[in-house]
């Protein structure tokens, strides 16, 4: 008997029913069973126990750096060392929407490059153990140098960044330099000099005044946080990077220390006297259009700026990069102190099918081949140390190698308030756009932003995290 | 018998989306307002009433609950008065001349996307000379203004644009319950020697309230909305100082930007009875004796 049209619609609803109902948000109130991964034999050759036939999935962020160096590099390399595995490629722009629902049913993607606007709250993963722990891959033989583990071979503060509650559980893959960009051939034509002191700061703004140049600017719009960026390192100088240290640990006192006030006082006088407040309504690129315009001397951005805007960038400019004039006489960190961090989050699914496999893949990432064909692909430096020689790199890269040498070991260490407590980042760009628009004081900037942090700390759902350098 | 079951059978599939993609996300979220989900777990964590207890204590949620306070005035008054006014001019004595092609470019907003419509102001706000509207302060040798930076002007100029889209719908909308108002009535107090002005307020608005509560409502629950607006066009979304923020931005902000799912939904559910509550009362205020002709 074939099926009459009533019962065809009642499947039919009841099919509708039953099948989002099953993927609801939160369906099945236990959590999802671990995968059966079981690791393989180690051996000299196959350090992390990686499973040959084993099959891996691999998410990038593709943004400004786009998916490009996955496909053609990593996963190439990863085919040819494991011929039978197969890989599975996925590029997203919006990598917690895409994976937050598969997190939540257990299916679980093996490598994750968690970047980009949407990235995912590593916190919130970590409690409940999505996320493996690194510590086999930091220990593993360098793919890079024979003889050496992976730790050995990667950059200064690589390894403590990576760590959350004391296990290191985080790849940032990629170095950025951050602090004062500026057209160097226009500084050539002008006969300016990059200045060292507050008080040549003040000086050239006068100069680039009279020739209708705003000495500073940074866009209010969608990017407060490279000026906060610029007050942060700009008190590290002042007070040395405990002061950075202190915020991270939510310190009592740490906002309202001196070396905070004099830093921001210090900017909303540069704001206040050379800039112009049309850019706390421009966002990034528009910010960025003006400064190759010459319009802006100075604009506080990462090394990734000449990769961002290489499409618009005249022949008459040229990216360099110049730390921060020195605020006080007394500072802690000399002019020549610059910020050099890292980025590009990658992690390993913990609960995924092949976490062996995804650890294996971010050894691959930090080999030569790996590594420098990121920074040919990309124009971005790796972790990995002293893998580019001979590279053909843009002009910014080159300034913020330089920089990097004259620095020597006064870099300034990130603030990591950033991504432990997004909450506090997102409130201090408030307060930044405030106190440099002249709403407010550095020193209500100083007690608004203690008062947040004191308030993050006295609440018990927020887990804390600690940093002793 | 029969024809129930012939009608059931017609409902259950429209009944059975509507139940799975509208009220079970609802359902749903009140029962996640209920603990401290982080959005990557399977299992729930029941808190209790904890998520309101924070809710009710955080400046940002007062803050956004001022700003729809100021919404819900403004965004009804204006478009309202504009729409009947347009409305008039487009319909009362045949309407002026070329009344058919004002019809169209007052519609025309409301077929842009909300996204389209905020990037096309965030052209005419820009605050440099560039801008539309500073370019020609600027020309004219003003100042020119921070149309969202400055903390005074930032919600109103996210007001206009809402108004600037709306006001073609209701055009349309107050145009058809005037179209239906039958010609004599106005003959008839035009022949006692009403005015245009009388005519309006005695005649028109009287006959269309219906239409007009209902634009209320509508109105006010896009007053509760506003977030793609405030998200494309405001500075450090929902700035100057959270001037412009609004409950849809806080609950983005808590949910996807620092996963807090739970108090996120707690705000979802606060944001459910306002409008509830609202709608609610604009019935009961509203309320008259209903006009049959």
């Amino acid at each position: 008997m074939s099926p009459n049209r009533r019962d065809v619609l009642r499947g039919l609803g009841l099919a509708a029913l039953a099948a989002p109902l099953a993927a609801c948000a939160t369906a099945s109130r236990t959590a999802a069973p671990a995968p059966t991964a079981t690791a393989a034999a180690t051996s000299a050759a196959n350090p992390l126990g990686v499973q040959a036939a084993g099959p891996l999935e691999v998410v990038i962020f593709s943004g400004g750096n786009g998916d490009k160096y996955a496909v053609d590099l990593h996963e190439a390399a990863y085919s040819k060392a494991y011929p039978k595995a197969k890989i599975k490629h996925v590029a997203t722009q919006k990598v917690g929407t895409q994976l937050r629902p598969r997190f939540i049913a257990g299916d679980v993607p093996d490598v994750i490059n968690n970047s980009g606007p949407e990235a995912l709250d590593l916190q919130a993963l970590v409690q409940e153990g999505h996320l493996a722990d690194l510590t086999p891959l930091f220990e593993a033989p360098s793919l890079a140098f024979p003889g050496k583990k992976v730790k050995d071979t990667l950059v200064g503060g690589v390894y403590e960044n990576s760590l959350i509650d004391g296990v290191p559980r985080v790849l940032q893959y990629t170095v950025a330099h951050r602090a004062l960009w500026y057209n160097a051939k226009l500084f050539e034509a002008k006969g300016w000099q990059v200045p060292r002191t507050w008080a040549e700061f003040n000086a050239l703004g006068e100069e680039a005044k009279k020739a209708g140049i705003a000495l500073f600017a940074y866009p209010g719009q969608v990017g407060p946080f490279y000026q906060l960026w610029n007050l942060v390192y700009s008190a590290a100088k002042i007070g040395g990077n405990k002061v950075i240290i202190d915020i991270d640990n939510l310190a009592d006192g740490a906002w309202t220390a001196e070396p905070v006030r004099q830093a921001v006082a210090a900017w909303a006088q540069i704001q206040k006297d050379f800039g112009d407040k049309a850019y706390f309504g421009l966002d990034h690129t528009q910010t960025q259009i003006k400064h190759l315009q010459d319009k802006v001397l100075f604009y506080p951005c990462g090394s990734w700026l000449e990769n961002e805007m290489a499409k618009e960038k005249p022949d008459s400019f040229e990216y360099a990069i110049a730390p921060v004039p020195s605020i006080g006489a007394a500072d802690a960190m000399p002019y020549e102190a610059i910020f050099v961090g890292v980025s590009e989050a990658f992690f390993v699914g913990a609960k995924g099918k092949n976490p062996q496999g995804g650890l294996e893949y971010l050894r691959l990432m930090l080999s030569r081949e790996g590594a420098r064909g990121y920074t040919e692909l990309t124009k971005n430096l790796t972790v990995v140390n002293g893998v580019v020689d001979g590279l053909q790199l843009t002009s910014a890269v080159n300034s913020a190698a330089k920089a990097q040498e004259a620095a020597g070991r006064n870099t300034i260490t990130d603030a990591r308030f950033e991504t432990w407590y997004k909450e506090l980042f997102d409130y201090a760009q408030t307060q930044t756009n405030s106190v440099m628009s002249g709403r407010s004081t550095a020193e209500q900037f100083c007690a608004n932003m203690q008062k947040k942090a004191d308030e993050l700390k006295d609440d018990s759902a927020i887990t804390k995290q600690t940093r002793s350098v | 018998m029969r024809r129930h079951g012939f009608v059931a059978g017609f409902l259950l599939l429209p009944v059975a989306l509507y139940l799975v993609f509208v009220i079970s996300p609802y359902a749903q979220a009140f029962q996640i307002a209920l603990t401290d989900w982080r959005g990557v777990s399977a299992g729930l964590n029941y808190v209790g009433l904890d998520n309101f207890r924070r809710l009710f204590g955080n400046d940002a949620f007062w803050q956004a609950i001022r700003n729809h306070a100021v919404l819900l005035v403004a965004l009804p008054l204006a478009t309202i008065a504009l729409a009947l006014a347009f409305a008039y001019l487009l319909n009362a004595q045949g309407g002026v001349k070329g009344s058919g092609f004002y019809r169209v470019v007052f519609f025309l907003p409301q077929v842009l996307a909300v996204a389209v419509v905020g990037v096309l102001f965030k052209a005419v706000y820009r605050p440099d000379s560039s801008g539309v509207l500073n370019g020609a302060l600027m020309k004219v040798g003003l100042e020119p203004a921070g149309w969202l930076t400055d903390q005074r002007l930032a919600l109103w100029s996210i007001i206009a644009v809402m108004v600037w889209q709306a006001v073609g719908f209701y055009v349309v909308l107050f145009s058809a319950g005037m179209a239906a108002i039958p010609k004599d009535v106005f003959e008839a107090a035009a022949l006692d020697g009403a005015g245009r002005l009388t005519l309006f307020f005695r005649i028109t608005l009287p006959l269309i309230w219906d239409t007009v509560q209902v634009g209320w409502i509508y109105l006010g629950i896009a007053a509760f909305d506003a977030f793609a607006l405030v998200n494309v066009l405001s500075i450090e979304q929902g700035g100057p100082d959270g001037a412009t923020t609004v409950l849809a931005t806080e609950i983005y902000k808590n949910a996807f930007g620092y996963s807090r799912f739970g108090y996120a939904s707690a705000m979802g559910v606060a944001l459910f009875f306002l409008t509830l509550t609202f709608a609610a009362v604009t019935m009961r205020v509203t309320r008259r004796e209903r006009i049959v002709y």
